[in-house]
């Protein structure tokens, strides 16, 4: 009989034996990345002696600061700006996207230009601007109202114009991402039943999709949980400012930046499960991961026969 | 309006993409009740056509009158306006249309993609649009498919929920534009059955197809176009059997 060829097997035995059963079997050695692996654990722990035992940092001043009212009422904040900006940004970004697509070539070039300008210029300096607006704006008048800008642009309405006009420009990318990604038959069937374009995008077009983009904003949102610590140069009272206030006047800056990183952390965490909880749903929904999603059409197809269970054809 | 007079009216419409014309003037008259195909090789310009006439695609020239209503634009001292989207989509509810790729709305149940267009197109209520919904399902054979999602259905069934949806709007006239070419072959018969039922039961319909035998058994005029004309047009046994022109012939001949 033929040994297929590739069977022969090592010195000492005959190419008729089969090997034996219970072969062992020894993995070639990782030894450069074991190497690496230690070196850099090493230095890690290196490090980290050399913060603790440095005696820069006053580790007993943490905990009580953890959870004092005036770092929770930080939280609090930075959660408020991380939210409404990103609601407000979701709605702007619909509207910039639509405008973006418009065939009106002045609608479509002035979203354009949004969008090139709030990208295009640091949030840090928006920030900033928006909190010195009455400098060039010092008041608004329309009717008998006149509108003190000074009152009217706080640190907590500059922090939140700024991040949420911004944030707009970013999600406008995002949603008409998802809205070119909806098969145009879908608009062209709703135009034929007699729809008018607002109809159509509301009850066609947006709730498909919403299903592309609902992924990046939950990025989004985790990485505007950070973003918001930049309001703290114009004291909108977020966590970051709560903390300088805080060291400010007792100087245990080190102490209060870790405090207030230990509360970053615990919100982006939280905030990545969440995702995490979201996108499993929407993927095993979608039956795939949906990075390498085919058409968006045979997701929503998987879509529909996972969550009804039903004999798909 | 008058009965007597067509349904709908073509009239020298022509049709331009960009410096390409690709409709060169077509006429062409549908009497109510009646169903004609339209037949040609592929690129003749029959779906262009067929979007012209619910205002898919604007006109370059010429125009087309639905039950005596100049379709897609308004008339005024001898120019054309082309009417506003809210009128447009007014206009279009007497227009029903099936497409090749059915174009289901894929977030929506059967029923609901039934039912969405009465209900906010017509403001229907609810009752009463599931009632004819669940009506329209049962004629296409589908109403145990009504909680379905159309990415779950066979292309066959897809096209005909595609069919009852349009006729949801109890519309005028029905335009299919291939509806049978993006199926496999053993679900043709399905749908062609439907649109047989539908014709017998007086709908107005035009039809572009390939399917010679569709036209041959349910169709009263058959028109041939190609290259952006008509080329010979009649009842369509005569057309089908005893084609006058050459090109109908070669074509048949190689259709067949």
């Amino acid at each position: 009989m033929n040994e297929p060829v590739g069977q022969t097997l090592a010195k000492g035995t005959s190419p008729q034996d089969r090997p034996p059963v219970a072969q062992v079997v020894i993995p070639a050695r990782q030894t450069v990345s074991w190497v690496v692996a230690i070196v850099l654990v090493l230095l890690v722990l290196g490090m980290a002696y050399v913060v603790i035992t440095g005696g820069g940092v006053r580790w007993e001043e943490i905990p009580p600061y953890i959870f004092d009212p005036t770092i929770l009422s930080g939280v609090q904040l930075t959660l408020i700006f991380t939210f409404a900006s990103m609601i407000l940004a979701v709605i702007g970004g619909i509207i910039l996207a639509v405008l973006r697509l418009s065939r009106n070539p002045v609608l479509a070039n002035l979203s354009r230009l949004y969008i090139w300008f709030f990208r295009g210029t640091p949030l840090l300096v928006q920030i900033i601007f928006w909190f010195n607006i009455q400098l060039f704006v010092p008041h608004i008048a329309f009717g008998g109202f006149v509108l003190d800008m000074n009152s009217l642009v706080s640190p907590f309405t500059a922090a939140l114009l700024a991040l949420s006009l911004n944030e707009s420009a970013y999600m406008a990318e995002i949603i008409r991402g998802g809205l070119l990604a909806v098969d145009r038959g879908q608009a062209e069937a709703a135009t034929a039943l007699a729809f008018t374009p607002a109809q159509t995008m509301r009850k066609i077009v947006l709730p498909q999709a919403l299903r592309v983009i609902v992924p990046p904003i939950g990025n989004q949102t985790i990485s505007m949980l950070k973003t918001t610590s930049l309001v703290s140069v114009v004291a909108a009272q977020d966590l970051l400012t709560r903390a300088q206030n805080i060291y400010a006047r007792n100087f245990l800056i080190i102490e209060l930046l870790i405090v207030a990183s230990l509360w970053y952390l615990v919100l982006t965490s939280i905030a990545s499960g969440i995702q995490y909880l979201i996108e499993r749903r929407l993927s095993m929904s979608l039956g795939q991961d949906s990075a390498t999603a085919p058409s968006f059409r045979s997701l929503l197809g998987r879509a529909a026969t996972f969550r009804f269970g039903g004999d798909g054809k | 309006m008058n009965a007597s007079l067509p349904l709908l009216r073509a009239i020298g419409v022509r049709k331009n993409f960009g410096s390409t014309e690709v409709l060169h003037g077509i006429d062409l008259d549908v009497d109510r009740g009646q169903v004609t195909c339209i037949l040609g090789p592929s690129g003749s310009g029959k779906s262009t056509f067929l979007r012209c006439i619910n205002h898919l695609e604007k006109l370059s020239a010429g125009r087309i009158v639905l039950d005596g209503e100049l379709i897609g634009y308004r008339e005024r001292d001898n120019k054309l306006y082309e009417l506003q989207p809210a009128e447009l989509a007014r206009q279009r509810r007497d227009i029903g249309m099936v497409f090749q790729r059915f174009n289901l709305f894929a977030h929506l149940t059967v029923l609901d993609n039934v039912t969405v267009a009465p209900m906010l197109v017509k403001r229907e209520s609810p009752s009463v649009a599931k009632a004819t919904a669940m009506e329209l399902l049962e004629m296409v054979g589908l109403a145990h498919r009504a909680a379905a999602y159309p990415s779950q259905l066979s292309g066959g069934q897809q096209q005909r929920i595609a069919i009852a949806r349009a006729l949801a709007m109890k519309p005028k006239l029905m335009l299919f534009d291939e509806p049978t070419s993006a199926l496999d072959p053993e679900l043709v018969g399905e749908v062609l059955a439907v649109m047989k039922r539908l014709a017998q039961d007086g709908m107005t319909m035009l039809v572009v197809t390939h399917e010679l035998g569709f036209a041959r058994e349910a169709a009263d005029r058959v028109v041939f176009m190609d290259a952006g004309q008509i080329v010979e047009e009649g009842p369509a046994l005569e057309v089908l059997n005893a084609p006058r022109h050459e090109r109908t012939q070669s074509f048949l001949a190689r259709v067949l």
